[in-house]
This record gives structure tokens, C-alpha cells and sequence, in this order.
């Protein structure tokens, strides 16, 4: 065991299937020599080679192109876009390309891809380097669509998502690179992708969440107990194909939920998460699911942050809405 | 626009390469490739087939019995001449019109029907056979070909990757994305724009202000060409020599074949009535690739009428069996659409199979 970040702990598992299957590239922006802007490729060119890990012109459409391209060659692509605010560029390479490529195909080829992307707010980026874009890419057939928020989930989803055979989108919340350490084991291990976590047992309300507002709701949950109230702290770690046993479970057991996340309220999967529990468990709740979410508005200039990003009292003063209804 | 001197440069070093003139005669024995007479009369046979076959395919889509066709008459020299330059182990990755490559390459007629219908057997290529699916987004097929490229380069495979787009094609960010980065990783890809002078109505003048689009390869800092389309050695001639330079290690090559498609853009309403001219067909029909590979093939005493009628004959049969073969196919079913999925099925999608197993069932 280590303690790693969770910047260390994917780096890790990239050169774990580096060195475990030869047919793995990793490529991008910056990714080689300078090792990426957020140094998650560190070391694995001077490791490797330039002919496993290496640099690509900027253009993201022809970084998915090649993804795709190098698929029906036999190899297995991790690919970077530098920020995912840039996936507008290669939506087309992945949602209608590669996600369509073993239907399209009928099973005869297929796109084992991992798209590797940092985003996330509260570190006061420029424009566009944050937006939370996961509810685009879940609406997409045929992609998985992963966010991990601790060291250990990242690096057994990403292990696992280099080695599935279809294209997965592996989302990397910026303020959660280095923000703890946390031990992960050294040797290799595997998280099964579309299996929720449950980081936090509770008896009173369900909070469903991903990436970093798995830590605002667990922050929000310590505060809640200070009144009495047990939350459960459900971490999707895969938004689409979503774990509705887990939460189904959950609910059945707490009558109560609501579903927070950063992305603004049309957009991210909440949506998706309210609908799926009235669908299943109406008859188990005691209010309605609520949703803590951003406004709907354009992510916000990099000084607004605090007051637009939703916050652990949101997510308290939405959680008492519920138990009070 | 008045031309610098630097553009009028640029433009005189994309002259249109040709072998063959509208009569059929040599005009550039120098560059003749090297065929012998049975590759003549089988590159002779296979446009004679192809007209055929297109005119056949309307025909079924105006019955009803096929879907999606865009027309090939006219484009039968850049499409053949071109695939016949390559070797089973090299790559295709068509556009939509681009049909006739992939039969050619090894995809059945009764396959080709059904992707024309919107069936999931018309992708399933067969075991063996190098080619993707046609691309229906345009300029996609070209920084996938520049994957397919670098994955050969990678795997030492005495192999290339050859992709086709049209006029239009070459407006897009993808075409260029593609070219410069099997520059910039020195991939063996051939990159081909056929260019039939308009993309649905809008004629390629309106694209873009240059000359050539051969001259695009500029940007890419990749060898280009431009060579008559109409002409079938030409085209098998160029693609030949681009292969052996992907082959060889000097990288990519962009080929523009002027070329011209006597029918509509596709079948689905289009009609170039209204924005070409019957001056402009005549024009191009003077400039049949059949035509002038004929009167070749004749003073060779290498073709006949006879010749050619066993292979309208022979034509009209496969086509007949094929489209027998394609209505033989069972219908689809939404699971069978659920089952190509994935490897493994997601819990939504498993779910969803089960409804449907039960609707199916009924």
C-alpha cells in the first residue's frame, strides 16, 4: 500500500496496462516529454517509448479520429483531451464514431478507447476548462461514462476501463488531483464499471452524487449528524450505465432521497437518477427526490465560483427540505 | 481575385496528370503502368459492371427494393483505378458513395443491398476483408484513416490505408485533422477527394477560392496530385506510386480525381436539374472513362462487343441473385440491435432485453 494521490494513483494504473498489455497507447496534448499539464502521464514515455506514449498535434477531432482509427489495428488507445470543455471539438469522433462502432458494425469491429479528461470547478480556471459535460456523454448509446473521487476508485475504474472493449469516458475532477492522499494498493486491482459505492451508511436520507460533490455531501452529511439527521452517501463513480440496485436499495431503506451534483440542473444526470427512483420506488417515498445542482446558467467567470458552485450547505439545506416536507 | 505571384506558384505545381486522352489514346507513354492484358480487360469489365450495377441500383431504389444509393456513373475510372492499386491487406474507409471499392475489396453485392436498406448485416464485413462501414459524416473517415495508417505503421504491416471523400469533403476540419496528422506521424495513408465538381447543389467554386484541392496537401506538408479522374490508368497509375511512397516511408498522399457523376447526388429527391447545366453533362459525357477505355482496350483488339455484352449479362444475373439473397435475410429485431451493443451488456440495455424478449415473444 501507498499513499497516493489521486493524480498518483492514475498515473499508476495507466503504467500498470502500459506494462500489461503491449497493445495500449497513451496519447494527447502534452502527454509525452512534459509528462501533462496535470503530470498524469509522468514518466510513462521515458518508461515506455514514444512509440506507446507520445505527443499529438493539437487538434482533438484527429485525436479521436486516430483513437478510433488505431481500433481496428488491434490497438487499445488512452486518449487525453487536455480539458473536456474541448470535447465540443471530438464529440463526433466519440458519441457517433466510436460509440456506434460495434453496433454499426454488426459486432465485427469495435473501439476499445478510454478517454481520459480533467474538468471540474473550484480552482479557478478560464473559460471552458471546467464545465461539467458528463450529462452529453451519458445521453450518447454505447459509451460508459466514468467519474471516480478518491485515489482507490480512480486507479481499479481506470484499470478497468482501459481494459473494457468499448469505449469508456474516464472524467477527472481537477480539484480532486491532489486535494488527499489516500492509501492504494501497489499491485493491480479492479473496480467493476457501473457499480455505485456507498462511501457513507445512513438511515434517514439517500444523497446520490459523483466526483467532487461525493466530498461536499459527505461534509454536508457530518453536519446533518450534528442534528440528528443519518445520511447515506451514495458515489455513483459511473454516471450512465447508472447502479440503480445500489440506489434503489438505499431508498427502500431511507424513504428519502435527493441528487446532487455540480453540473447545472438541465444539464449532468440527476435527472436521470429522480426519474429512475420514481420509476422503482414511489411507493417507498416520503417526499419527493429533490436536486441540488448549479443554475442554469454558462459556468460561471473563474471569481464567481463560490457563489455558483453548489456547496455543502446546499446540499444540507436541500437534504432538510426533504425530511421537513 | 487578382493572383499573386506566390498563389500562381503554388497553382502550377498541381497540373492535372493524365495517361489516356477523351479518344483513347496514350498521351503520356512514360507514366503507362504497368498491366497486363487480362489486368486491362478485368479493369474494363469492372467499370462495364459498375455502370451496370448503378444503373440497376436506381432502379431497384425507384421500386422500392433498395434505400440509400448514391449514384457512381461517371466516377467509375477514380473509383476502380484506384482500388485495384491496392493489395488485400491495405485498408478502405469509404464515404457513402464509395460502394464499388468495397465490393471490389471483397464485400458481397447482397451485403452492399442491405447497408443500402438500413439492415445490420450490411455492416458485419466479412472475416478478412480490410474496410469499415461507408462514412455518412463527412471528413470522418479521414482522421480515422490516419489511425488506421499509424496502426499499420506500428503493427510493420506492408500495408496502407485509403480513404475517399468528395469536393465538399475537403472543406472540413476532419480533412484536414486527418491529412496533417498522418503527415505529422509520416503515416502510410492515401487520402482521395474525388472531386465531381459539386457537392449536392453547391459547385466547387463555392468551397473554396483555390484552384486545386490537390494543393490542400500544402498545408499538410504532403505529397498531392491532381490527375484526371475520367481516366483510368492515370488514376490506377498515381495511386500505385502513392502506396509504394506510404509503403516506402514518405508518408501520406492526397489525390484529387476530377471527375463527374452523371446522375444525382443521391436518390433521396435530389434533382441536378436545377443546378447544372445539359450543356456541363454533355460536356463530361464526352469525357466517359468508359468510353475512352474502350476505344483503348479495341485498338489493343483487347475488347469486344461481345465481351461487353457477357459482362452486362453477367451483371443483371448477380444483381438479380444478390438482391434475392439480401430479401432471404431475416428482419431485425430490436434485440438483435440490443445484442451489438457492447461486449457486455450495460444493466439499462439488459433490462431492456428482457422487455423486449417478452414483446418479441408474443
Amino acid at each position: 500500500m501507498a499513499q497516493m494521490t489521486m493524480i498518483q494513483a492514475i498515473t499508476d494504473a495507466m503504467r500498470n496496462e502500459l506494462k500489461n498489455d503491449e497493445k495500449v497507447l497513451v496519447f494527447g496534448e502534452d502527454v509525452g516529454l512534459n509528462g501533462g499539464v496535470f503530470r498524469a502521464t509522468e514518466g510513462l514515455q521515458k518508461e515506455f517509448g514514444e512509440e506507446r506514449v507520445f505527443d499529438t498535434p493539437l487538434a482533438e477531432s484527429g485525436i479521436g479520429g486516430l483513437s478510433a482509427g488505431l481500433s481496428v489495428t488491434g490497438f487499445r488507445s488512452v486518449m487525453e483531451i487536455q480539458f473536456f470543455g474541448f470535447v465540443f471539438e471530438t464529440f463526433d469522433a466519440i458519441a457517433a464514431q466510436m460509440a456506434r462502432m460495434r453496433y454499426r458494425s454488426g459486432g465485427t469491429y469495435h473501439a476499445p478507447v478510454t478517454i481520459r479528461s480533467p474538468f471540474g470547478g473550484g480552482v479557478k480556471t478560464p473559460e471552458l476548462h471546467a464545465d461539467s459535460l458528463e450529462g452529453l456523454m451519458a445521453q450518447s448509446p454505447g459509451i460508459k461514462v466514468v467519474i471516480p473521487s478518491t485515489p482507490y476508485d480512480a486507479k481499479g475504474l481506470l484499470i478497468s476501463a482501459i481494459r473494457d472493449n468499448d469505449p469508456v469516458v474516464f472524467l477527472e475532477h481537477m480539484k480532486l488531483y491532489r486535494s488527499f492522499r489516500e492509501e492504494v494498493p501497489e499491485e493491480e486491482y479492479t473496480l467493476p464499471l457501473g457499480k455505485a459505492d456507498v462511501k457513507r451508511e445512513g438511515s434517514d436520507i439517500t444523497i446520490v452524487t459523483y466526483g467532487a460533490m461525493v466530498h461536499t455531501s459527505l461534509k454536508a452529511a457530518d453536519e446533518l449528524e450534528k442534528d440528528g439527521i443519518s445520511a447515506e452517501v451514495i458515489d455513483l463513480r459511473t454516471v450512465s450505465p447508472i447502479d440503480i440496485d445500489t440506489i434503489i436499495e438505499s431508498v427502500e431503506k431511507t424513504n428519502r432521497a435527493i441528487v446532487v451534483q455540480e453540473a447545472q440542473k438541465q444539464a449532468g444526470v440527476a435527472a436521470s437518477v429522480v426519474a429512475e427512483i420514481n420509476d422503482r420506488a414511489i411507493l417507498s417515498l416520503e417526499a419527493p427526490v429533490l436536486r441540488v445542482t448549479a443554475p442554469d446558467t454558462v459556468f460561471p467567470f473563474a471569481t464567481a465560483e463560490d457563489i455558483w458552485l453548489p456547496s455543502s450547505k446546499d446540499v444540507v439545506s436541500r437534504a432538510k427540505e426533504v425530511i421537513n416536507f | 481575385m487578382e493572383k499573386t505571384k506566390e498563389l500562381q506558384q503554388v497553382e502550377e505545381q498541381f497540373q492535372t496528370f493524365q495517361i489516356l486522352d477523351e479518344e483513347g489514346n496514350v498521351v503520356n507513354e512514360e507514366a503507362m503502368p504497368e498491366l497486363s492484358d487480362d489486368e486491362l480487360k478485368e479493369l474494363m469489365t469492372r467499370m462495364v459492371y459498375t455502370r451496370i450495377w448503378d444503373q440497376r441500383a436506381i432502379s431497384l431504389n425507384r421500386q422500392g427494393r433498395l434505400g440509400f444509393y448514391a449514384p457512381v456513373a461517371g466516377q467509375e475510372a477514380s473509383m476502380i483505378g484506384s482500388q485495384y492499386a491496392l493489395e488485400k491487406q491495405d485498408w478502405i474507409l469509404p464515404g457513402y458513395r464509395d460502394i464499388p471499392q468495397i465490393h471490389y475489396h471483397g464485400v458481397p453485392l447482397d451485403q452492399a443491398f442491405l447497408w443500402s436498406r438500413g439492415h445490420f448485416k450490411g455492416g458485419q464485413m466479412p472475416e478478412g476483408v480490410r474496410v469499415m462501414m461507408p462514412q455518412i459524416i463527412i471528413g470522418a473517415q479521414i482522421t480515422q484513416t490516419a489511425g488506421v495508417a499509424m496502426g499499420l505503421k506500428k503493427n510493420k504491416e506492408d500495408a496502407v490505408a485509403i480513404t475517399y471523400t468528395g469536393d465538399g469533403g475537403a472543406s472540413q476540419g476532419d480533412f484536414y485533422e486527418g491529412m496533417n496528422f498522418a503527415g505529422a506521424f509520416n503515416s502510410p495513408a492515401i487520402f482521395v477527394v474525388q472531386n465531381n465538381r459539386f457537392a449536392i447543389s453547391v459547385p466547387v467554386e463555392q468551397q473554396s477560392a483555390a484552384k486545386t484541392i490537390a494543393q490542400k496537401a500544402v498545408a499538410a506538408g504532403i505529397h498531392g496530385v491532381q490527375v484526371d479522374g475520367m481516366d483510368l490508368l492515370a488514376v490506377y497509375a498515381v495511386t500505385k506510386e502513392a502506396r509504394q511512397r506510404g509503403l516506402d516511408g514518405n508518408g501520406p498522399t492526397l489525390i484529387e480525381t476530377l471527375t463527374y457523376r452523371y446522375g444525382p447526388h443521391t436518390m433521396a429527391g435530389d434533382d441536378p436539374t436545377r443546378y447544372r447545366t445539359s450543356e456541363e453533362d454533355d460536356e463530361w459525357e464526352k469525357k466517359d472513362p468508359l468510353v475512352r477505355f474502350r476505344k483503348f482496350l479495341e485498338d489493343k483488339n483487347l475488347w469486344s462487343e461481345e465481351d461487353e455484352d457477357k459482362v452486362v449479362e453477367q451483371a443483371k444475373e448477380d444483381i438479380k441473385a444478390a438482391i434475392k439473397k439480401a430479401d432471404s435475410v431475416p428482419k431485425q429485431k430490436v434485440t438483435d440491435l440490443i445484442e451489438i451493443m457492447g461486449e457486455e451488456l450495460p444493466v439499462n440495455l439488459q433490462e431492456q432485453m428482457e422487455e423486449y424478449k417478452e414483446k418479441e415473444s408474443k
